[in-house]
């Protein structure tokens, strides 16, 4: 018996072979989103302080809820899209793994695009990071979740040139399975900052 | 038998660089992806650190041997003791804990390398480069100066907020043809430790999948050593607390260098945020830096006294009681900034209530003593060092803990003691323990014990008489962080003490680093196991080889190693298996072992890994050890250069963006596209 | 021998935490900011019962773990005659003393969370007939201003008269250097989203009279003081604030409250107008060369001239300490120089920055001439 030189990074056994029975990326990437939660959570925890820290500045009424909403939509069905994906991928079926795995990274790309269009609004009404404590944690929080997808989308775009030249295939599906877990929690972070960051004080939460 | 013809075409490297492949040379040590290699550049590089912050400490001493002290300006002094506690947390204790989770990890839990082995270089490169970039700050308008916890908005405004003195924030000076904002210090604070918790977040991520998924066939959890468990925790709690300081302090950078306003009160930002981010990262950290010195301890008292580890399973849940509960005391560090009666309340009683716990480590250490047959070697005497010092900075802990008398205490000179205490009488005993210990297993040499006891009492000695003293000044009402003091308080005596056990720990410092040198070719050659130790890493040569085994080890107890050699257990007449004799199993123990006695040698090659069938039938393996890489190394120091950007004003500033941007993407885009293993490389071993 | 060495070693540490513990290890000094030598009637009283209770709990504690510690290395140590074959009795742990040594320690914590408790909360009452002080943290003086009627809105920095046996509140605040605080408290709002400028946090600590409370900028904190004891307290701030938190300090003054309604009454009083003489001429410099841009001195004339309209003291500035009763404090510039000393005060005046580096008072290159004329101007400050 050899050792699998094609497990990612691995010197161990292959996956089933782990003490634990799941492979190591897999572990390592659950370990890193517990991390992430709590680089999340703090960044929530600063915004929901100063969600009154106006300084006279403007606030939520900049925000635009149908746009957000939009956006917040595709972003979901780029979840289900990664779905799709992986099963195409488990199934062997390079074809369909490759049109759902573009068809994530667009969903994706249009949602940054998105998100980008209602930054330079905001900015063009007067709101950036120096203006008030509000929009510094609105900025940040939401920047560091754009910056999120953006680095998802580079994974998305790797996975597609990989499963092109042929260095990605059916037995890597497990790579495929962690960057969905990646995009999973990346929108299920963008489900809680849409409540948190935009219905709340766009409903009146924030109060102004 | 082979696995290069399994390697598909595809999976060929694109590398721009030719492989390195070179296992020894210096060159080889900037590639190097075995842990144990990772382990030694940790430990000499965190020495490094820890000589530079022990200088520092001793100039602050100088400065405060007398009152009125004219060794350093009050600027000076400012730089140097926010640096003393930066390099002494971020740049010692920690990658030294580092330095001996990834030699002894894998050798412990019978593995061949960490789970990921180039991200494990990356994480010591990017903690080598956050430490070169937070002190390339002294050639550039001077060293972070607002303390290592870095309250806003003594933060965001500098020291010397209208610029009479050292400059302020506004002003811009040239440096080689560049314009360096000053009043930048606490920029390279923010962005430094930023970079520092990457290598510990990513440190922290290799290690528990390492532990979790990686142990030898047999190593349950229960069976683990409880350095591994403490490792587990430490990890768990860097995974957790590092993203929170890592908003802090982008929250921080964000207002220096970008004008946000999280903790500017004039815009409506609060400054107890700040602290409340700082501590609840805070204080786990503690934990972070005190846990593997206790795991340290809890390995080497049991060899020494000869007997099991009393309470086993008390120490691993105390330890992960004492990781849950670390969570729940943040706000003790903040006593006094008004948080309200209820909240001090609570956080006063979950203070308190945290003593519990470390005192059933307390208990179960000398229980573990207790009707042993004590050595009393270099290394157990610093473990009960550990055990007597880090109880008295656990018994001010707890004075600590009585709120209204933490009024008194807080920013005094009893707080220093306090945490002196724990973090040198405890971490850094613990981790000279570990180094006597384990020097042996990385080296193949003893290290001289006639020096080590040496060190050990001058050590002793210089840190009683360095920071009891301190207990007296605080209860006497001198303040933390005061670059002079003046005369008539009753303060004098007591500083000059002080500053006469400062230089007694810098000789005992200084004896311990001649030892690490001198041993390094003069030890006694230390065999495969040379304290007749009870764990794993024990089995294997003195040093291991690059595979760590040639055959991992099959786990059948808790102290596996002595029950090999110890096969009737629990009787009272349990003998050592005779020399040439034959245990419970036949072929347990080759011919020719004597049984060692304090400071002998064995014999160098060790005697359990020639044949053990009785334990490892089925479990072997064509060891195939992954390749150096260079990539980690790149990606790494692409990150101080971005973080340049931020220091440096328009253009320069971009230019560095953009290089240490490149760097970072390029060195991971090659590092994803590399293979673990050349396929050009050998086979290691058989 | 060896056994000696440790047993000396251990032997002072208990001596110096025992010394400590009775505040007589001190040399070179009167321990005039001893955190546990309480003024009689002080909060501080309450806090160090607390210290009587849990310290020789801590003490008793060390003693039992340092003895256990040694008894179990003289007993159970190796001897040179030891048969190292011979194992000792191979024990894994025991269940009945894990429990024992668990509980038996949380108990004693109990005893000393309950008063811990009850501390917490009854140094968060005050009196009805408190008198309020607000105290303002600079980088890096302090100032009061008495707040109630009775004493009609005085303002002093660095030294604080308190009355004995009545309670003070003190409503505590940060501003920046070069922010004038104003004679308006309506431009202090309690809360975190007032006007206040940035300052930085300053931990107000006077250790025979209370324990500390840290001034967040942003925030108003409150904190009581009081003692039947006439005396000098010394204090000084705690928190690392910048370049000249070493230098400064400040002192509280109990008088009786006959001597302390005096001593109102007399800071209520503007400044003479002095109109000849060498001090007539540090008047005028004190104009001329704009130290009144920062400073305040209730009753002095227009443009400094003897025959001028006297400004109104809200129409001063209030950056550097107010200095129409200067003579009056005992110490000056953080209370570190003595107001007495001429010799102080011209090497304050020739250069600030060099006494208290970091200080807001910038080094005006004054003429020794020019320091004599504000010296005599000055000492007419009573």
């Amino acid at each position: 018996m050899t050792v699998d030189v094609h497990s990612p990074e691995s010197t161990a056994d292959h996956g089933h072979h782990t003490s634990l029975g799941i492979s190591n990326t897999k572990l390592a990437m659950w370990c890193f989103i517990g991390s992430e939660c709590l680089f999340f959570g703090a960044l929530i925890s600063a915004y929901l302080i100063y969600i009154n820290e106006r300084a006279d500045g403007p606030g939520a009424e900049l925000f635009d809820i149908e746009f957000t909403s939009a956006s917040t939509f595709i972003l979901l069905m780029s979840s289900l899209s990664m779905v799709l994906a992986l099963a195409g991928i488990q199934a062997g079926d390079m074809r369909r793994f490759r049109i759902w795995i573009v068809a994530t990274g667009l969903m994706g790309s249009v949602f940054l695009a998105g998100q980008i269009y209602e930054f330079t609004v905001f900015l063009s009404e007067g709101a950036n990071v120096t203006v008030s404590p509000f929009w510094s944690a609105f900025f940040l929080l939401t920047g560091f979740h754009g910056v999120h997808v953006a680095f998802g989308i580079l994974m998305l775009i790797a996975a597609w040139a990989s499963s092109l030249t042929g260095r990605l295939r059916m037995e890597n599906a497990e790579t495929i399975e962690n960057l969905g877990l990646y995009w999973h929690f990346v929108d299920v972070v963008w489900i809680l900052l849409f409540t948190l960051v935009y219905l709340i004080p766009a409903l009146g939460g924030g109060g102004s | 038998m082979t696995t290069l013809a399994e390697r598909p075409s595809a999976s060929r490297s694109r590398s721009p660089f030719r492989r390195p492949l070179a296992e020894t040379g210096l060159g080889s040590w900037f590639t190097t992806v075995d842990h144990k290699r990772i382990g030694i550049l940790y430990f000499v590089s965190a020495m490094v650190f820890f000589v530079i912050g022990g200088v520092e400490a001793l100039l602050i001493r100088l400065q405060l041997a007398t009152p009125d002290g004219q060794v350093l300006t009050i600027d000076q002094y400012n730089q140097i003791f926010t640096m003393h506690g930066l390099t002494m947390v971020f740049f010692a204790v920690m990658p030294l804990g580092s330095a001996f989770f990834n030699y002894l990890l894998p050798l412990m839990i019978g593995a061949r390398d960490v789970a990921f082995p180039r991200l494990n270089a990356f994480s010591y490169w990017v903690f080598l480069a956050a430490g070169l970039f937070i002190y390339s700050s002294v050639l550039l308008g001077g060293m972070p100066d607002g303390g290592w916890f870095g309250y806003a908005p003594l933060s965001l405004v500098g020291g010397d907020p209208l610029g009479y003195t050292i400059g302020d924030a506004t002003t811009t000076q040239t440096i080689a043809g560049n314009t360096v904002a000053e009043g930048q210090r606490m920029v390279f604070y923010s962005l430094g430790l930023q970079i520092a918790g990457i290598a510990s977040l990513a440190s922290a991520v290799n290690f528990i999948v390492t532990i979790l998924n990686m142990r030898a066939p047999g190593m349950t959890l229960m069976r683990m050593p409880v350095f591994v468990w403490m490792i587990l925790i430490v990890s768990f709690l860097m995974l957790f607390a590092m993203p929170v300081i890592g908003v802090a302090l982008w929250e921080l950078m964000m207002d220096t260098s970008f004008g946000a306003n999280f903790f500017d009160p004039a815009q409506g930002g609060d400054p107890v945020l700040w602290q409340h981010m700082f501590w609840l990262f805070g204080h786990p950290e503690v934990y972070i830096l005190i846990l593997p010195a206790f795991g340290i301890v809890s390995e080497i008292l049991p060899v020494f006294s000869r007997k099991p580890l009393f309470g086993y399973t008390a120490i691993v849940f105390s330890g992960i009681a004492i990781g849950f509960i670390g969570w729940g005391v943040w706000a003790h560090h903040m006593f006094a900034v008004g948080l309200g009666p209820v909240a001090n309340s609570a956080f006063g009683l979950s203070t308190m209530f945290i003593a519990v716990p470390t005192g059933i480590k307390i208990f179960n250490w000398i229980g573990t003593m207790w009707d042993g047959r004590l050595r009393l070697t270099t290394p157990m005497l610093f473990s009960i060092g550990l055990v007597a010092m880090f109880t008295i900075g656990g018994l001010s802990g707890v004075t600590h803990a009585v709120v209204p008398h933490n009024w008194q205490q807080t920013d005094t000179y009893y707080v220093v003691a306090h945490f002196h205490y724990v973090l040198f009488g405890g971490a850094i005993f613990g981790l000279m323990a570990g180094a006597y210990y384990w020097y042996p297993k990385a080296t193949g040499r003893l290290m001289n014990e006639r020096l080590g006891k040496a060190h050990f009492w001058i050590q002793l000695v210089g840190f009683n008489l360095t920071f009891a003293p301190h207990h007296i000044l605080g209860l006497n009402g001198m303040p933390r962080r005061v670059a002079t003091y003046e005369d008539g308080y009753g303060w004098n005596f007591w500083n000059l003490v002080s500053t006469v056990g400062a230089f007694v720990i810098a000789l005992g410092v200084l004896v311990f680093i001649i030892n690490l040198v001198i041993s390094y070719k003069r030890g006694a050659e230390a065999g495969p196991d040379p304290w007749d130790a009870r764990t794993v890493e024990w089995l294997t040569t003195s040093p291991p080889p690059p595979h760590n085994w040639d055959q991992v080890p099959n786990i059948r107890a808790r102290d596996e190693l002595w029950q090999r050699k110890y096969p009737t257990q629990g009787q009272r007449e349990q003998v050592r298996v005779p020399a040439g004799g034959s245990g419970e199993l036949e072929g347990d123990v080759a011919p020719g072992t004597t049984a060692p006695t304090e400071g002998t040698t064995g014999a160098t090659q060790s005697p359990y890994t020639i044949s053990d069938p009785g334990y490892d039938k089925g479990v072997r393996h064509d060891v195939h050890m992954p390749s150096p890489s260079y990539y980690p190394l790149i990606a790494a120091f692409g990150l101080p250069i971005a973080a340049y950007g931020v220091i440096f004003d328009q253009p320069a500033g971009f230019v560095f963006y953009a290089v240490g941007a490149l760097l970072v993407l390029g060195g991971l885009f090659g590092w994803v596209l590399e293979p673990p293993t050349d396929p050009s490389a050998e086979v290691a071993h058989q | 021998m060896r056994a000696h060495r440790r047993m000396s070693a251990w032997a002072t540490v208990v001596l110096l935490l025992l010394l400590g513990g009775c505040g007589i290890g001190d040399t070179g000094g009167d321990l005039a900011l001893n955190a546990l030598d309480p003024a009689p009637g002080s909060p501080a009283v309450e806090l160090d019962r607390l210290w009587d209770l849990v310290f020789p709990i801590a003490v008793g504690v060390f003693v039992l773990v340092q003895t256990l510690i040694l008894v179990a290395v003289f007993r159970f140590r190796r001897r040179k005659d030891d048969d190292d074959r011979q194992l000792p009795k191979q024990v894994a742990g025991n269940t009945r003393l894990e429990v024992l040594w668990t509980i038996i320690p949380a108990v004693v914590l109990v005893f000393v969370a309950i008063p811990t408790v009850q501390t917490i909360f009854s140094q968060n009452e005050v009196d009805d007939d408190a008198m309020n002080v607000r105290v303002i943290a600079k980088q890096y003086w302090f100032e009061f201003e008495y707040m109630d009627e009775a004493q009609g809105g005085v303002v002093t920095a660095t030294q604080l008269h308190i009355p004995t046996g009545r309670e003070v509140q003190l409503h505590m605040q940060s501003v920046a250097v070069n922010q004038a605080s104003s004679y308006d408290p309506a431009a202090f709002p309690d809360g975190p989203t007032g006007e206040v400028a940035q300052g930085v946090i300053h931990n107000f600590w006077v250790p025979r009279l209370a324990g500390k409370t840290y001034i967040v900028p942003g925030h108003t904190r409150t904190m009581k003081l009081s003692t039947t004891e006439a005396g000098l307290y010394l204090g000084q701030c705690a928190e690392f604030c910048g370049l000249g938190h070493p230098n400064m300090e400040f002192s509280v003054l109990a008088e009786d409250p006959a001597t302390f309604d005096e001593w109102i009454a007399a800071q209520a009083d503007p400044a003479e107008v002095v109109d000849e003489g060498l001090a007539a001429e540090g008047q005028q410099l004190f104009n001329d060369l704009t130290c009144v841009q920062c400073h305040a001195i209730e009753g002095y004339p227009a443009q400094g001239l003897p025959d001028g309209e006297v400004v109104p003291l809200d129409e001063q500035a209030r950056i550097g300490p107010n200095l129409t009763h200067f003579n009056t404090r005992d110490k000056f510039a953080g209370n570190i120089l003595e107001t007495e000393s001429d010799d102080d005060l011209r090497r304050w005046l020739e250069n600030p920055q060099r006494e208290k580096p970091g200080a807001q008072m910038p080094n005006l290159n004054l003429r020794p001439d020019q320091i004599d004329a504000l010296v005599a101007y000055m000492r007419t400050l009573d």
